[in-house]
């Protein structure tokens, strides 16, 4: 008996030790840029459910889409010619909590600069000026955000600005916060909303995955993306704007911007860039 | 963490309304459907035996996530329209009710046997026997581990979170992404199911003891 | 119909089989750990030493009364605020053995208390102590009583693997998400293969359940 409860002690105290010793100083808090030099790579939060942005691709098990080739791009600019972009799949929910948790270093994911996260990250230059809009099927009565009155329903995605934007444009209309773009998508064309509200760029993708629905009534809010970054990662902050405007310079950033979206049609390329 | 509480109080109670009101309603269809189940699972009518048996182990072996989407994506694609929290909580209804059922045709089958061949020797027909002899005993039996699929019930009510279902879990999330503040917000949600699933969890064990002791 | 056809590419079956790898990979580890940590905590709640017990089995309920996906936000979320961060792989297996091994703990130890106390004191008398008589002569008769409810919660171990897609666990679900985001017709066949996937997985795993409880019975 004796023996059976020291034993149990040793195993809790064991298991109190265990998690006594991660708890040390967030990752969030050390210099990134100086980690980053350090392990030769960058590591990214990036889509991987949005068509032109982030997307898996299935057959290869990588993701495509016009940032992660930013990503990729920047980190060379960054550290050099040998090191590589480490991608991390992240969603509107989990994006924040995740770099704020240290998982990563930079959050390139669609990513609006508010205010209010400007409070709680660090966000760099602008990388691609998105609006948001409105998806909705072919032929539908709504054909721009005035038309969102009481008993619409719009459908929006969890932890993405758009939301609180729709419910300040139209307040009467009910909003459904779905956890992804492809379940909010799905929602839509299930009809459990009549119309899916978010930025610009990722409705276009949508539009040309399912010609069916189409984009309306033109943008009504400016959503300019930014690299997020955890609060006082000032060095990582500068390196990022300087490969950012080096990459504007050599033209690269162009060569991507019409990789993507110089097909889309609807899509003014010279409002993004 | 206060600070969550006080300023979403409203959001987190609209929350635990509709937590209860799913489980609620889920709890009562789930409790008539799974005993219909669990009767035809032991009814002396071969096809009734069988259609009971693959009801309840389809539903069992499929993830509880899968039948909501289903419901969500599915059923008003084609059928009729359902929104978030009512395809949440039919979900909910369904997956649980065979669970119940496995539940009930377990205490039916655990009161003896001899128990129905003597109330049909004295002439009563087989509904009789069941609903009068038979089927009271085996409510005692069950009353225990029906009491831990209501908790279960409860606690699967997250669910609803991935379909838009304005309960408890999704209004913690909205609150997490809003606050930035997801260690609190987490900790406050807890607090709240814990508020909802505790008392359930000891009256159970009380009612356990209780009847095994007597 | 065309739908199902081009939905069932090799391609998308192939990422399909590959995310129930990781499902079977994360439940099988999450299991396994479970096991052993329920075994640990339904003894001590069992031996019943006064504080200890109490905190444990206060610890456990507190556990068991919680939603599964709160515990899995808790582990990916909200431990990173304190200094603890987990890849989601490694997050998910915390977070379904810290749910599991509550869930464990009760079935052992009402595993333990289903064995007759003489069993105990028959084996002290022999000179056994409490420790070989607990390891040789109670738990081998409990865990013979616990096989069939320990099925059913592995089973539904690999089923709630699918909350995971929550936090990104690249399992079955989450697979089956990122093909119907590619290609929104492919919803509904994403549906029906996964429901034929879990149901294949886990409708095996109780016929073995079964199998085993028979040939004990027997035996």
């Amino acid at each position: 008996m004796h023996k059976l409860k020291l034993w149990l002690t040793v195993a809790v105290l064991c298991v109190v030790a265990g998690v006594a010793a991660g708890c040390g100083r967030s990752v969030a808090d050390q210099d990134a840029l100086a980690h980053a030099k350090k392990t030769n790579t960058i590591v990214w939060g990036v889509k991987a459910d949005t068509r032109l942005f982030g997307l898996m691709n299935t057959k290869t098990g990588k993701i495509q889409g016009f940032e992660v080739d930013m990503a990729n791009a920047l980190t060379k600019q960054v550290l050099g010619k040998s090191a590589k972009a480490t991608l991390v799949q992240v969603t509107s929910d989990t994006r924040v909590p995740m770099l704020k948790g240290g998982n990563l270093d930079a959050v390139i994911a669609t990513m609006t600069i508010t205010p209010e996260r400007q409070k709680v990250l660090d966000f760099t230059d602008s990388y691609f000026k998105a609006g948001q809009s409105l998806l909705v099927k072919k032929g539908s009565k709504i054909k721009s955000i005035k038309d969102l009155t009481a008993g619409t329903k719009v459908i929006g995605v969890q932890g993405s600005n758009s939301v609180d934007n729709v419910k300040k444009a139209a307040p009467a209309t009910t909003v459904l916060q779905l956890a992804d773009y492809a379940q909010a998508f799905t929602a839509l064309k299930s009809g459990q909303g009549d119309a899916l509200s978010t930025d610009n760029g990722i409705l276009y993708g949508m539009s040309q995955q399912d010609p069916d629905y189409v984009v309306v009534g033109g943008t009504f809010t400016k959503e300019p993306y930014g690299i997020a970054l955890n609060k006082g990662q000032t060095n990582l902050r500068k390196a990022l704007n300087k490969a950012l405007q080096e990459l504007r310079a050599d033209g690269t950033y162009e060569k991507l911007i019409n990789k993507w979206f110089s097909d889309i049609p609807g899509f003014d390329i010279k409002e993004v860039a | 963490m206060l600070s969550i509480l006080t300023n979403n109080y409203g959001t987190l109670m609209s929350g635990l309304g509709y937590t209860l009101l799913s489980s609620l309603i889920a709890l009562v269809f789930s409790l008539i459907i799974g005993t219909v189940f669990a009767l035809m699972e032991i009814s002396p009518h071969k096809w009734l035996r069988v259609i009971g048996k693959l009801y309840v182990e389809v539903i069992r072996n499929i993830p509880l996530l899968i039948i909501t989407m289903g419901f969500y994506v599915i059923v008003p694609k084609y059928l009729l329209p359902v929104d978030g929290f009512t395809a949440g909580t039919i979900g909910l209804t369904i997956y649980t009710s065979a669970f119940i059922a496995e539940t009930v045709r377990a205490g039916i089958q655990s009161v003896a046997v001899g128990q129905m061949e003597g109330a049909r020797s004295v002439g009563l027909t087989y509904t009789q026997a069941m609903s009068q002899i038979v089927f009271p005993q085996a409510i005692k039996i069950v009353i225990p581990p029906l009491g831990n699929q209501f908790i279960n019930l409860v606690k699967n009510s997250s669910i609803l979170a991935f379909v838009a279902g304005f309960d408890l879990m999704y209004q913690g999330k909205i609150i997490a992404n809003a606050t930035f503040n997801t260690f609190d917000t987490y900790l406050v949600v807890g607090l709240l199911y814990l508020i909802l699933t505790m008392p359930l969890s000891y009256l159970m064990r009380h009612l356990e003891k209780k009847w095994v002791t007597a | 119909m065309q739908s199902f056809i081009d939905a069932y590419s090799q391609v998308n079956l192939h990422y399909l089989l590959e995310g129930l790898w990781v499902t079977v990979e994360v439940s099988v580890t999450s299991i396994l750990f479970s096991f052993l940590i329920g075994t640990l905590l339904g003894i001590a709640r069992y031996i019943n030493v006064r504080i200890f017990s109490a905190a444990v089995g206060f610890v456990i309920d507190l556990i068991r009364n919680l939603p599964l996906l709160l515990i899995l936000f808790f582990t990916y979320f909200a431990l990173p605020n304190i200094g603890i961060r987990l890849g989601v792989i490694p997050a998910s297996i915390v977070a379904m053995t810290i749910f599991e091994s509550a869930m464990l703990a009760e079935i052992v130890r009402s595993g333990i208390n289903a064995v007759p106390v003489g069993q105990m004191e028959a084996a002290r008398s022999n000179g056994l102590s409490y420790v070989q008589a607990m390891v040789h002569i109670i738990l081998p008769q409990a865990f013979k009583a616990m096989i069939p409810p320990i099925v059913s919660q592995f089973i539904s171990l690999v089923k709630d693997t699918s909350l995971a897609t929550i936090i990104l666990l690249p399992e079955l679900t989450y697979h089956a998400q990122i093909i119907y985001g590619q290609d929104v017709n492919y919803t509904i066949p994403m549906f029906v293969a996964l429901a034929v996937l879990y149901f294949v997985v886990n409708y095996a795993l109780s016929l073995g359940a079964r199998l085993i409880n028979r040939r004990l019975n027997h035996a």
